[in-house]
């Protein structure tokens, strides 16, 4: 059979208005499901004819998941909310500024104002020979091309990888970790809500999704405690353009800090593993330690502990230790005239 | 008016017209999305086509089993490599044969030679159904050897991209006989090139193999030029390969009607282009139709649009309706052309003032496995007019390989060619403790330069070169000094660099011809057969016509984008050349509209044409008196006929431009005109160009803080499209410092970097907010108008001069291929040596 990369094919079109009705065109559909919101990843996989699901469900007019509501402890944000909506949210911005940071670093004005929060989260890899339809081992496959003496892997992974080496794309999770956010998921069995950490799973658990949404699962919020509010962020994302590009690496922390130590802090990367990375050795280590450039090294040296670079990402490893310092340690001002 | 960016500066005193901006006529229906591209064209029963792209990257086809795909409903056509007319030759207006390449690109292939080569096309009546079908068809393929890699090639034992060698070698035209018309230039044929184990092995680490190579040049005593050097640079470069990336890929949709084939599509030449379509298609041009009204950028990969064009006029005839082929982004990186990466070695020799005395450079072309680009020439040519070096050696190879067909994009080859030189001169003055500004002031072409080996005891030379000018007005305005000047340069993690490289590339032909009707409602419809590429050139020639004749421009119109509409013999929209050459038509045009209109005022007032002058509408006695006005002078040249009305043409018209004003004739004044110019030399723009960067030694991330362009373009004719062009094209160039390339799998042979967020042509945000540029609007002295052309002249000083300004803030030990991005200065700077692969293709 030749193969074409353009042109979807056919789809039955659900356009369902609450969540009961969402789940129940899942449990109906089982796995000729396919769940629709803003489509920035969904219709490049429809139109790449590399997904044929014979039931697609919008999302786009289910009300219950849309915006920002204001809870007792925080925040809650629906999953179809926009990133545009994200970053614009006079709450998220004053109080949870470290995600409107992120939200407003994902791909360019465009892809935001129509992309979703929940899209975000649980979009798929985007390894250039998974994404091209190679059959890899993401793909079911028995190979990764990534990984062999001659992959061309710049983009990949440099930690944790297990036969493959994509890494997650999202911006906002790593913020999201740092935030100490959970994500509320419903599904046949009713609600669960889960940290946002244990939301991500690498290819040690499940080498064909990023996340750990189950059969019939819906993302339907984001909720925002009010403990990791106010906090002193950091977020920063290293790409190759200054829009409308996926993260070599990103880094995302909060801090609390007495006087000038640090009191607690959470901190994620992303770009380097097929998730969303919390450092739990650095937040230990730097627990106490002022905030200062030298806790910085000791921090990044310690994140990038165990890292295995291949061929073409070695640059990962001193990028990710600087980044992880720069959370701590801050970056100094360089104001030239222009 | 004054142009913002420009430095406050103001183009075109003492003209009414030239170098003035104003509106131009397809302004509104493009900023309101009125304008009508290819893909936004209807016909009854319109089908729809689609592609079967090779799997792999050479093969050839045994066997094609579409018989699942013709039983499916709705599909109505398959077109197959054997359907297509084979090559035609073609015929030069001087009468030279040039012989179809029997082994070059066609638009369908039964022998794929790159991933992605489409193989057949199917036409059904909608796109779902087409690509439905192209899944049902079985391909038998055998698999053949594969390179994608120029140097690998040429390795002995190296494999072939072609079953019989990899790359072309032309045979001599034979002689003429007699008396005889001239021999037509036989098709060239595939030989092979192998460099030997001792090639490779000497060549050094990370440096380019210098082994023999099909083509070189020299004048000057090299060796004299290297001895006499104080300081000798041996450097080993490599530029990428860049898709065009035109927003518009290169859809079309064709119908045939009373034996003529009518083409809807995106070119950068509308009449030019009719007489390609007739040689793939094997038509006589007058039974070919193209609208191409508006084209959504070319860069050189729709020069005369693409061979693919062929496919839905073929579909078109065999299904008996109008096909639609539309292209997606990914079918467009596989066949919408591309630059060649070469690989450069460059030896060169300064002597302790900073003048080049000696330049040995042999570079490696990666050409695709199609007809011969002109990169590796044209990379010589440039670097021996813009350094203009004492004594010069150019050795080149033009590799066949896997990869999809190159194609000239923006300066081909004159490009790549600075890209390679800049760096060795920004590190030879700082050797030399030389200013950036003075070495390249030392060493630029003024006047007329010479450039390129001695042919028949002389070497060509350029028209005018007022490249020192450029700069000094150009440090001037970048402040230059102050910048170089500036202290401290890195604060925190962040490191300036400043950055200066010269720029050129070809600006103009000659020859071609103007036509011009003057309506007895004394409007002016002037017909241009430029295509409307995004320059602005289709309408600002015009400009200079409406002027001579006095002629206030609302009252004037531009004919375009039909080839229906009567077009004259115009230059193709390549090579810069279309300001220059067709200024110049313009000019001959309108100088021949006016000696008609003094002769019909003459004829009908009384006394010679000499005492008449043509101005504000009219044409009038001198000194006052009688007059006519242009409205009452058009009636009369229909009354007068003959030589005023189109009825009688001057024989030295081309063919298509007498059919044209045959067309008009009688309609009112007709006034055609070949520019028969004299011209003495070679037309050259040039650009001094100036960049500033900041680099986070942290990340490895930089940015581009300020830029400028300055130009010795000519004469300005519209200052804002020249802004565009003069910043736009450097934004190009830009692309090839900043992360624009292929990446390729090489055990597959395929390409990784197919969609625009792999491939990453600069966005509006990585460049600086308010560039600048500016003109200095200095006459040529071999054009009547002045004007010299400028699209392509900015583009290698756009890449060059920020890969010297990173070189300025990092050192010379951090890059030795461009793009440079975040990961080679990090890498680089965390092991204080490059870490880029030195000369592999596609990373």
């Amino acid at each position: 059979m030749a193969v074409i990369r353009d042109v979807m094919a056919e789809f039955e079109l659900f356009q369902p208005s609450s969540v009961a009705d969402v789940l129940r065109l899942l449990a109906e559909h089982g796995k000729d499901a396919w769940i629709l919101a803003g489509g920035l990843d969904s219709l490049d996989w429809l139109k790449d004819r590399l997904r044929r699901p014979r039931a697609v469900i919008d999302l786009g007019g289910v009300e219950e998941l849309r915006g920002v509501t204001e809870t007792g402890d925080g925040l809650s944000i629906g999953a179809t909310t926009t990133l545009t909506e994200v970053v614009q949210h006079p709450v998220i911005r004053r109080r949870y500024g470290l995600l409107s940071r992120a939200a407003s670093l994902v791909a360019s004005p465009q892809i935001r104002n129509q992309g979703t929060l929940g899209g975000n989260l649980s979009q798929d890899a985007r390894c250039w020979y998974y994404r091209a339809g190679w059959p890899c081992y993401r793909a079911g496959g028995n190979v990764c091309y990534a990984d062999s003496p001659v992959g061309r892997n710049r983009e990949h992974a440099i930690l944790h990888a297990d036969r493959c080496v994509a890494v997650n794309p999202s911006d906002t999770a790593p913020a999201l970790i740092a935030l100490g956010a959970r994500l509320v998921v419903q599904g046949p069995r009713g609600e669960r809500v889960v940290e946002a950490e244990d939301f991500f799973v690498g290819p040690d658990v499940d080498i064909t999704r990023l996340h750990a949404l189950g059969p019939g699962e819906l993302l339907t919020a984001v909720r925002l405690p009010a403990e990791w509010a106010d906090r002193r962020f950091y977020f920063e994302k290293v790409r190759d353009r200054e829009v409308w590009d996926f993260a070599l690496l990103e880094v995302a922390s909060a801090m609390s800090l007495a006087g000038d130590r640090i009191e607690r802090i959470r901190i994620a990367v992303n770009g380097a593993a097929a998730r969303p990375l919390r450092l739990p050795q650095v937040e230990r280590a730097v627990r106490g330690l002022p905030a200062s450039a030298a806790t910085g090294e000791l921090a990044g040296t310690l994140a990038v502990e165990g890292a295995v670079p291949l061929r073409f990402n070695a640059y990962k490893v001193p990028l990710m230790r600087n980044l992880v310092k720069r959370a701590i340690g801050g970056v100094p001002e360089a104001p030239w005239p222009s | 008016m004054a142009e913002e960016g420009a430095g406050g500066r103001e183009y075109g005193t003492g003209h009414r017209l030239v170098g003035k901006n104003y509106p131009t006529p397809d302004l509104v229906a493009k900023v309101t999305g009125q304008a009508r591209f290819a893909e936004d064209h209807r016909a009854e029963g319109m089908l729809y086509c689609k592609l079967l792209l090779s799997p792999m990257p050479h093969a050839r086809v045994r066997r094609i089993d579409a018989r699942e795909a013709l039983a499916l409903p709705g599909v109505k056509a398959i077109l197959t490599a054997d359907e297509l007319p084979p090559p035609a030759d073609a015929l030069t207006d001087n009468g030279t044969v040039i012989k179809a390449n029997p082994k070059g690109e066609r638009a369908l292939t039964m022998e794929p030679l790159y991933r992605g080569e489409p193989i057949l096309a199917v036409a059904a009546v909608d796109e779902l159904t087409a690509a439905e079908a192209i899944e049902r068809i079985h391909l038998d393929l055998e698999p053949l050897p594969f390179v994608i890699d120029p140097l690998e090639t040429l390795r002995p034992g190296g494999p072939n991209p072609r079953t019989d060698g990899n790359i072309w070698v032309r045979r001599p035209a034979p002689p003429a006989s007699p008396g005889g018309p001239a021999p037509s230039t036989p098709p060239p044929e595939v030989g092979e090139l192998k460099w030997t184990a001792a090639d490779f092995a000497a060549a050094g680490p990370g440096q380019l193999p210098t082994g023999k190579t099909p083509e070189e040049w020299s004048h000057g005593d090299l060796e004299a030029g290297f001895q006499r050097a104080a300081l000798v640079l041996d450097e080993t470069f490599v530029t990428p390969d860049t898709s065009h990336q035109t927003l518009e890929t290169r859809s079309a949709l064709a119908y045939w009607q009373n034996g003529k084939v009518h083409v809807f599509t995106g070119t950068q030449s509308t009449a030019q282009t009719v007489p390609a379509i007739a040689r793939w298609l094997n038509l006589d041009p007058a039974d070919v139709v193209l609208v191409s009204e508006y084209t959504g950028g070319g860069f050189g990969s729709k020069i005369t649009a693409g061979i693919s064009l062929v496919i839905p006029a073929l579909l078109s005839r065999k299904a008996g309706a109008p096909v639609m082929m539309r292209i997606s982004r990914e079918e467009e990186t596989y066949i919408g052309r591309a630059r060649p990466s070469l690989r450069g070695r460059l030896r060169v020799g300064f002597t302790a003032q900073g003048r080049i005395s000696a330049v040995d450079m042999l570079v490696i072309c990666d050409n695709g496995p199609y007809d011969a680009v002109g990169d590796a020439a044209s990379a010589g040519r440039i670097v021996s007019l813009l350094y203009q070096p004492e004594a010069m050696r150019w050795r080149g190879a033009t590799v066949l390989t896997n990869t999809p067909p190159r194609s000239a994009q923006s300066a081909p080859g004159g490009m790549q060619g600075i890209v390679l030189m800049e760096p060795i001169v920004a590190k030879a003055a700082r050797r030399l403790g030389l200013d950036q500004v003075a070495i390249r002031r030392l060493n630029c072409p003024e006047g007329k330069a010479p450039f390129g080996p001695e042919v028949q005891g002389r070497r060509a030379h350029v028209t005018s070169a007022f490249l020192k000018e450029a700069l000094d007005r150009g440090a001037e305005q970048f402040r230059w000094k102050e910048r170089v000047a500036r202290t401290p340069r890195r604060m925190g993690t962040r490191v300036r660099g400043v950055g200066v490289s010269l720029s050129c590339y070809v600006g103009g032909s000659i020859g071609f011809d103007g036509l011009l009707l003057l309506t007895p409602d004394g409007r002016v419809h002037f017909q241009s057969g430029i295509g409307n590429l995004g320059t602005e050139s289709v309408v600002d020639v015009h400009r200079v016509g409406a002027e001579i004749l006095g002629v206030p421009w609302e009252r004037c119109e531009v004919i375009w984008g039909d080839s229906s509409r009567n077009l004259p013999f115009t230059c193709v929209s390549g090579g810069s050349q279309t300001t220059h050459a067709m200024t110049r038509a313009a000019h001959a045009t309108a100088m021949d509209a006016r000696a008609k209109l003094q002769r019909i005022a003459a004829l009908t007032l009384g006394g010679g044409p000499e005492l008449y002058e043509v101005a504000d509408e009219r044409v009038f006695r001198r000194g006052g008196g009688a007059s006519l006005t242009l409205a009452e002078a058009a009636q009369h040249a229909i009354r007068l006929g003959g030589p005023f009305d189109g009825h009688e043409l001057s024989p030295d018209l081309n063919k298509v431009t007498r059919a044209a004003a045959a067309a008009l004739a009688g309609r009112g004044l007709v006034a055609a005109a070949k520019d028969a110019y004299p011209r003495d030399g070679v037309t050259h723009s040039y650009v001094a160009s100036f960049a500033e960067v900041e680099v986070d030694v942290e990340t490895g991330k930089y940015r581009v803080v300020d830029f400028l362009a300055f130009g010795d373009v000519g004469s300005v004719i519209h200052p804002r499209a020249l802004g565009g062009q003069m910043l736009g094209r450097s934004v190009l160039g830009m692309g090839h410092a900043l992360g624009q390339r292929w990446v390729f799998d090489p055990h597959y042979g395929a390409l990784l970097s197919t969609r625009f967020h792999h491939s990453k042509p600069p966005t509006i945000l990585d460049v600086p907010t308010r560039m600048q540029w500016g003109a200095l609007d200095i006459p040529d002295p071999e054009t009547p108008v002045g004007a010299r052309g400028v699209g392509e002249p900015p583009v290698g000083g756009g890449c060059a001069s920020i890969l010297n300004a990173l070189s300025d803030a990092l050192g010379d030990e951090v890059f030795r291929r461009a793009p440079v991005t975040c990961d080679a200065i990090l890498a680089a700077l965390e092991a204080g040596r490059p870490m880029q692969p030195p000369l592999e293709a596609h990373v």
